[in-house]
């Protein structure tokens, strides 16, 4: 070959295209600020290198979300990347070949992936049995106890000093009662608080075979003497003014930002919203527990959703996906986004970090959620993994709704809630049992 | 169809091209998706299809053995109907009413017709800004009336803020096509009985409302259509079909099915019921509503 | 009407503000949330019924997007506002068009199947978008039309309503006038243009306008169908600004968009009415 055509070869080789980017689909149901966030670390990963690209597209709520994925996926076109809420869970994991569990995208992709650098109450909720990690934790909160600091100091309560025990509670509502609060205590989210949570907050099952994790045979048991008397309880509340039912999933609250009502079990990612929109000194504590239960309080159980991977790609698009989920473990991105959102940190490592940069002394009670889910789970107690949980929680719901109406008793709501539960269940093991 | 006309034209292959483009977007993007959609009716699947089983009938049977599902057939004839006449009757008097006046006739028609276009999303949320118990702008106004709103808890008023949210969508779209049609009865035939000596009320029942009986018509249909069909949003933004069940009308029993819970057979076999209720509906209303109606 | 009788007329402009306060009431609460800050409304329960003093500035972070006080940020609408125009315009005409050459080809022609094709379009009524989204869903990617305007727009163009209007309206079109077109020689075509469009300038006209506002309000189809962020219609933009989970939203600043969304279908409002106003002036049938 002469020179010149040496030359021409070296151009052309020059000139040709880059290896074209591998893109990667994410669907998301974050909106407003949340969306921000997902956007910010899309962009930032995208920045950092040149073989991935992470396309987010926000997709609805979680329910849409899935909808569009399920009719996606049946045409052939799923995403990469599904953001799915809690209790999906167990339908993603029945669906026969649909998805890629995390833990093989990752050590397939040849990435470094320990289950154990997670905090163990977020990720053993989707944790399979043998420990395969099946999705990864991406926005995880928990139950917690809100409070009006200023409402406890015009009742003579000491802001500092949030009641830790039901009974305590109790004492609390009567005295803003007596002081005109007309709502002195509210819930929302009621199954998740005062059932899911309450269930392993106080290490004790929800649901037979593990909750679930074991089989889905599983059965329902949330109508166990100890659940009876904590709705009872609550209807005594209720009764006498103390505890207001203010709606459905997340309805409560805007009361509680608003000032109406003066305490509320609700989400610990409700904490961004009300620091931000609240007029008054707001407080964070544990979920209350009952002292004369042994081993209460173990730990409380997540909500919010998690990351899961569809299956059907080719294998450099999974490399793709594994080498984003590693920029999204990394301590720093976690901590960034467990700082700038209110959702926990799911790895130790980023909680660590967070506390040694003083974020915790410099917001007080940022860190109570985490403190709820870092301790080792039992078996009873790391998470509930039922199918079509969606529509018992709306039967909890119901059931619910004519005990705070004053129309059934405690028992026989448990009991309803529990036998119609149950055959949601028996469907859902029928549906994916071949 | 009972109505005939007496005059037509006698080509043969022209009226074949006048309904292609409809006959053809109907059956790819209409019959085509809901043949596949109701077939799912005899299946039970999970959610992505990997796992799916024959189980003929079973989805109908467990939905009749359902004793909440046979109560909301009660709920959804309730609701209907009371959507259906309260949003009719409402209209027509409102579109009567601006025929009648000259001055800021447009202003009143861009006012009355305008909340048609607040995007769903929106109007369900402004219900709850408005409703929401004790801290809302109407459920306070209520409360100094001495009348305690808490639709939470009590389902008949559940049952009157869905119906008030249903029923104040469609008076906008009824309004319109009243108006449409009341403009289009020629001045001279009410100006005829005007001299015959008949009054204004009396013209109203024996000439306005014949000629626009082929509007009303419309509007019955499109209105129970509506009530039964359309009103999903409005249930899952206000009320989640509580208390309990007491607004859980057909339709949201359907959409919950299939787009939150999953159950795309449970969902298609409801829908399956509702097309079968509606087209009974709609097949009464052409067999013996439409004699009456004046062409 | 007919006779000069100022009571009526007095009982009339009553009775029509009454329902504009009844049917406005919401549209007014929308217009003073978005005058307020995001504080203002979530902090007083109930919330205050007078304009605020934050207009300039949500209407600004709504129109061209930029920083909120909350810190988050907001992309501007223009954008969106462009996709839900055409998607309105394209179904709003499409509809209109194929509906009422069907509803021609139905009422004034005989021939084989003519019951079953109205019916078969008819049952388009009977079965609600949101339980054949998955199966249309697949069609559609089926076809190659993911992500295009066509896909957006096409699978919404059948239209039962407008056919069974147009229907209504053509049965009461006297059958002289057909008889005397034909006299004069004229085919069906000659008299769909010259007689039959000029007569239904009042049904078209309402129909335009609940057409363009169905095609506005678009949120289910585009949501599934779309996953270009680039052709998302407004109401997702509305929607998307509704924080998921549990963050707070700016409630203000989603207000003012919604008020901005439906500027576009209050300006279709009012130009239709030309339409109507002109029916009554000129038609003498």
């Amino acid at each position: 070959m002469n020179f010149k055509a040496l030359i021409a070869a070296a151009v052309l080789a020059a000139a040709a295209p880059a290896q074209a980017q591998v893109e990667i689909q994410w669907w998301h149901a974050m909106g407003g600020a949340l969306g921000e966030w997902v956007n910010g670390l899309a962009k930032d990963f995208n920045d950092q290198q040149k073989d991935y690209k992470v396309v987010p597209v926000f997709k609805g709520n979680y329910d849409e979300a899935m909808t569009a994925a399920v009719a996606a996926y049946r045409a052939g076109n799923a995403p990469h990347i599904l953001q799915v809420f809690e209790v999906g869970t167990a339908t993603m994991m029945a669906s026969k070949g649909a998805i890629v569990p995390v833990a093989k995208v990752m050590s397939d992709a040849g990435l470094k992936f320990d289950p154990k650098t997670y905090v163990p109450a977020v990720s053993g909720y989707y944790t399979a049995p043998n420990g395969q990690m099946l999705s990864l934790p991406f926005n995880s909160s928990t139950t917690v106890f809100h409070y009006n600091k200023d409402a406890f100091k015009a009742a003579g309560m000491d802001p500092e000093k949030p009641p830790t025990t039901w009974p305590e509670v109790a004492l609390a509502a009567a005295k803003l009662k007596a002081t005109g609060h007309k709502c002195p205590l509210t819930t929302s989210w009621v199954s998740w608080t005062q059932l899911e949570s309450f269930s392993a907050w106080h290490n004790v099952e929800f649901a037979t075979k593990r909750n679930g994790f074991n089989g889905l045979d599983a059965r329902l048991v949330f109508n166990t003497p100890l659940h009876v008397r904590h709705i009872e309880n609550l209807a005594n509340l209720s009764r006498q003014g103390l505890f207001v039912y203010k709606g459905r999933a997340g309805a409560a609250d805007a009361t509680f930002v608003s000032g109406e009502c003066a305490m509320y079990t609700g989400s610990s990612a409700a904490y961004g919203n009300i620091k931000r929109n609240a007029k008054f000194a707001s407080g964070i504590s544990a979920l209350p527990y009952y002292p004369d239960v042994p081993g209460a309080p173990q730990n409380t159980v997540i909500g919010g959703a998690s990351l899961w991977v569809m299956s059907g790609k080719t294998p450099g698009e999974y490399k793709g996906v594994g080498a984003f989920f590693d920029y999204l473990s990394r301590a720093d991105v976690q901590a960034k986004s467990h700082q700038m959102t209110g959702y926990l940190p799911i790895t130790l490592a980023a909680f660590e970090m967070t506390e040694k940069s003083g974020f915790y002394t410099k917001n007080p009670g940022a860190d109570v959620a985490v403190n709820q889910m870092i301790r080792k789970t039992t078996d009873k107690s790391r998470g509930i993994r039922l199918g079509n949980f969606v529509q018992i929680r709306a039967i909890i719901d119901e059931e619910l709704e004519g005990v705070w109406a004053g129309k059934q008793g405690v028992k026989e709501a448990l009991d309803t809630a529990v036998r119609r539960g149950n055959e949601q269940l028996e469907r859902f093991e029928k549906a994916n049992r071949s | 169809m009972a109505i005939e006309k007496r005059v037509r034209f006698g080509n043969r292959w022209l009226p074949w091209l006048l309904v292609a483009p409809q006959m053809v977007v109907v059956t790819i993007f209409f019959f085509w998706p809901a043949g596949s959609a109701l077939y799912q009716s005899v299946l039970l699947e999970d959610a992505f299809g990997g796992s799916s089983q024959f189980v003929g009938l079973d989805n109908f049977n467990r939905l009749f053995s359902d004793g909440s599902y046979l109560a909301s057939f009660r709920t959804t004839a309730v609701f209907s109907l009371l959507v259906a006449s309260c949003g009719i009757c409402i209209a027509l008097l409102l579109a009567v009413m601006a025929n009648r006046v000259i001055r800021g006739a447009t202003l009143y028609t861009t006012l009355l017709v305008w909340p048609y276009a607040v995007a769903p999303a929106i109007a369900g949320v402004l219900w709850l800004f408005m409703f929401a118990p004790s801290v809302g702008i109407v459920s306070h106004a209520l409360r100094s009336l001495g009348i305690e709103w808490n639709h939470l808890l009590n389902g008949n008023q559940a049952m009157a803020l869905i119906i008030m949210a249903a029923v104040w969508k469609q008076i906008s779209y009824n309004f319109l096509f009243f108006l449409a049609g009341l403009q289009s009865i020629p001045k001279s035939l009410i100006e005829a009985a005007a001299i015959d000596g008949a009054r204004p009320w009396h013209r109203f029942w024996t000439i306005v409302f014949p000629l626009l009986s082929p509007t009303t018509f419309f509007l019955l249909v499109i209105n129970i259509v509506y009530a039964f069909f359309d009103t999903f949003a409005i249930v899952d933004a206000a009320t989640q079909g509580g208390p309990g069940k007491d607004t859980a009308i057909l339709v949201y029993k359907a959409y919950y099915d299939g787009f939150k819970a999953m159950d795309l057979g449970g969902s298609a076999a409801q829908s399956v019921i509702l097309m079968a209720i509606v087209i009974a509906l709609t097949v009464v209303q052409f067999r013996y509503v439409e004699r009456r109606v004046q062409y | 009407m007919v006779e000069r009788r100022p009571v009526m007329t007095l009982v009339a402009h009553l009775v029509l503000i009454i329902g504009v306060l009844l049917v406005s009431f919401p549209l007014y609460v929308t217009l003073v949330a978005s005058t307020q800050t995001s504080e203002q409304i979530v902090q007083q329960a109930p919330m205050s019924l007078l304009p605020g003093s934050n207009l300039i500035d949500t209407y600004r972070a709504a129109l061209f997007g930029g920083q909120t006080a909350s810190g988050s940020r907001i992309s501007p609408v223009a954008p969106m506002l462009k996709v839900s125009f055409i998607c309105a315009m394209v179904i709003a005409l499409g509809k209109i068009s194929i509906s009422m050459l069907s509803a021609f080809a139905f009422v004034y022609f005989r021939f084989p199947g003519r019951t079953l094709c109205f019916w078969m379009v008819f049952i388009t009524l009977m079965l609600p978008v949101e339980v054949r989204i998955g199966p249309t869903y697949q069609v559609v990617a089926g076809l190659g039309l993911l992500n295009t305007y066509a896909g957006l727009t096409v699978p919404l163009i059948a239209s039962a309503t407008a056919t069974f209007l147009f229907r209504q309206f053509f049965l009461t079109v006297p059958d002289e006038l057909t008889e005397a077109s034909r006299i004069d020689g004229a085919g069906p075509i000659r008299f769909f243009i010259d007689v039959l469009l000029p007569l239904s300038a009042t049904s078209i006209a309402a129909l335009f306008v609940i057409q363009f506002i169905y095609g506005w309000n678009q949120y289910l189809w585009p949501l599934l169908f779309t996953t270009d962020e680039s052709k998302y219609p407004i109401v997702m933009g509305i929607r998307r600004m509704l924080g998921g989970g549990d963050a707070g939203n700016e409630w203000n600043v989603v207000m003012a968009t919604a008020i901005l969304a439906m500027l576009p279908p209050a300006l279709v409002v009012l130009l239709m009415q030309k339409w109507f106003v002109k029916g009554l002036v000129d038609a003498e049938k």
